[in-house]
């Protein structure tokens, strides 16, 4: 007797939690060839303000951790998706019709640059502060801090890679993120959700949501609790209106990215998403 | 509209009871009330709680929340700048929108109450000019209530000489429990008495209950009952102090107790659920429970009020998101 498939929901990530759309939609995920996958929800706009209150309630612990704690709760995260390299591998297979090897290399790619940018976590402040030359007695500092809550469209073409190089380097500065995945290419994006779950990272630190990045991207770029936008996969979307109603709150914006160069680790990329505060002090009280 | 009556102390329970009012009178009356459905009650609560409300309704509610509320703050660390700033935001809560209403009091511990009443200046009282906001002063050793009767009276007195417009008072909890429902009474008529000003007119008597202490929906039918005629003008849930606060079925069962009294009596008695109402979503609730068990009319500063801090706040970026039709965040409201 042959048994029945067991196919998986895949539901939403918000506030470390799992929960399904507000709104009760689905959508069907389908393989390269057109076979169904599995169901994703579909996340409305009200998914994405309620990810947007669980951001930005988690933004005081984590922007407040130490840069050194920051890279190891993210190398961990590493650790933990090489230990489910298996399914990631699957999933990316049977997602984009690619061959094993090819889904491996693209899960070696995410784990790598995942373990690149925790490496930054405490070394970018060195690297983008600075000790200002002032004419006085004074030490004149700039370091840059985590600029809030910013709402990402990873890459739509990429299961995993775009993802993880679009939401790893705002993590890294102790922003947390909104981020909408790929339409098409979810469940990757949900499988490292129930990852970052189960690591040490604080709920609401990273919030996850499926669905149609049309339908949601313009509420986040108005969203005025929302500090940053980053539309690197935004590229198939009205991103020059998304970049106009950012402007209404003077939200930072990347601009869309295509093509197999998109989102490469960079230090811009974590610095885009920080504001520099510069601090006088004065050299010696006589 | 005003609510004008004047209820001398204890002079519904003489008329309700009749005969002699003596401790077990009134413990046989209070004890003769039927018992609650608690699960009637939470369905029905959980039942009022998912209408939807949208549009120009939400519209509507968010603002009529806004002038029921009583803007609270009761912390140890409270001073009379942290006040001024409170009846600064009661006074005007959203600078960026002059159309946005003014809440209905301020609510303060006793030693507070002169520095709100200067704060307020020519916008003190909610009946004597137009846009005025009330102030609120709670007594009786809040929020234990663990003080002798003299210095309860001496609390309460002190508040109405300094200005205070209503006073919230809690009940002794513990004699309440041990089932010494005529000490109860008395202290409530004695704090009613106490409340009397000098020109002979009384300030408005809200008598917490404390049900996240009374354990029971039982318990608090026979505590609003009680607290209604021993001559209490609102019937409060909470101090905010304890935890569980303010409830939708606790505040529901209050409701229907008042919207007994006025079927028995024709009085209308106020409500005020107070601690734990931090979102819009959740006072819409309040609001629907109201209209639907008292009745609309009860939507008026004189009838209702929440007991809040926080939800002003969370009003504020929803009344926002409806005018401009895009989210608003913490940075557009003030600090508290």
């Amino acid at each position: 007797m042959s048994r029945l498939a067991v196919p998986k929901t895949y539901k939403l990530y918000i506030g470390g939690k799992f929960p399904r759309s507000e709104s009760g939609r689905v959508y069907e995920v389908l393989g390269a060839s057109g076979e169904f996958l599995a169901n994703a929800a579909k996340a409305s706009r009200k998914d994405a303000r309620d990810a947007v209150v669980a951001a930005r309630a988690a933004v005081s612990g984590w922007s407040k951790a130490t840069g050194y704690n920051r890279g190891q709760v993210l190398y961990r995260i590493a650790e933990l998706l090489e230990g489910r390299r298996a399914q990631f591998i699957e999933e990316i297979t049977l997602a984009e019709g690619v061959s094993s090897s090819e889904a491996e290399a693209q899960v070696d790619e995410a784990i790598d640059r995942w373990i690149w940018y925790a490496g930054w976590a405490d070394k970018y402040v060195q690297v983008a502060g600075n000790a200002n030359a002032v004419s006085g007695p004074y030490f004149n500092i700039s370091v840059p801090e985590p600029t809030g809550v910013v709402a990402i469209v990873a890459p739509q073409t990429s299961s995993l890679v775009g993802f993880v190089s679009a939401v790893a380097p705002a993590l890294v500065a102790g922003n947390t993120v909104v981020v909408i995945a790929s339409e098409a290419l979810p469940l990757s994006a949900i499988s490292l959700a129930e990852v970052l779950a189960t690591s040490d990272v604080p709920g609401g630190v990273v919030n996850v949501l499926t669905g149609s990045p049309a339908e949601m991207a313009p509420w986040l770029a108005s969203h005025a609790d929302v500090n940053a936008l980053d539309l690197v996969g935004a590229g198939e979307l009205d991103w020059v209106q998304l970049q106009i109603d950012a402007a209404e709150t003077l939200k930072r914006v990347f601009p869309p990215e295509s093509g197999p160069d998109a989102a490469t680790p960079s230090l811009a990329r974590i610095v885009g998403f920080t504001e520099t505060k510069t601090v006088w002090h004065t050299k010696s009280l006589i | 509209m005003t609510i004008d009556k004047v209820v001398s102390p204890a002079s519904r329970a003489t008329e309700v009871l009749g005969g002699e009012l003596t401790e077990s009178s009134l413990k046989r009356y209070l004890n003769g009330i039927s018992g609650v459905d608690a699960v009637g009650l939470e369905a029905r609560a959980a039942d009022l709680g998912s209408r939807s409300i949208k549009t120009t309704s939400k519209a509507w509610a968010l603002d009529r929340i806004i002038s029921l509320i009583d803007l609270t703050t009761l912390e140890g660390a409270d001073t009379p700048g942290k006040v001024r700033s409170l009846v600064a935001k009661g006074l005007t809560p959203d600078a960026a929108d002059p159309t946005c209403p003014r809440v209905a009091a301020i609510c303060v511990y006793g030693d507070m109450v002169p520095a709100a009443v200067e704060a307020l200046g020519a916008s003190h009282g909610l009946d004597e000019v137009s846009g005025g906001i009330n102030v609120a002063a709670v007594a009786t050793a809040f929020p234990s209530g663990r003080a002798s009767l003299a210095v309860k009276l001496a609390d309460t007195a002190d508040a109405v000489a300094a200005g205070a417009d209503e006073i919230d008072m809690v009940i002794d909890r513990g004699a309440f429990l041990s089932g010494r429902y005529g000490q109860v009474f008395d202290e409530i008529v004695a704090v009613k008495e106490a409340c009397r000003r000098a020109d002979g007119s009384y300030a408005h008597l809200k008598v917490i209950l404390e049900t996240g202490e009374l354990n029971t929906y039982d318990n608090v039918r026979r505590a609003s009952w009680l607290s209604i005629l021993a001559g209490g003008d609102f019937i409060k849930t909470s101090t905010g102090k304890v935890a569980p606060a303010a409830t939708l079925p606790v505040t529901l069962l209050m409701l229907e107790v008042v919207r007994d009294w006025n079927r028995l009596t024709g009085e209308k008695i106020g409500v005020k659920p107070a601690g734990g109402i931090r979102t819009s979503k959740d006072a819409i609730k309040y609001l629907v429970a109201v209209a639907e068990t008292a009745g609309e009319e009860w939507l008026q500063p004189h009838l209702f009020r929440f007991g809040a801090s926080s939800l002003l706040n969370d009003v504020l970026l929803q009344r926002q998101k409806l005018a401009t039709g895009h989210y608003s965040g913490a940075d557009y409201v003030t600090i508290d």
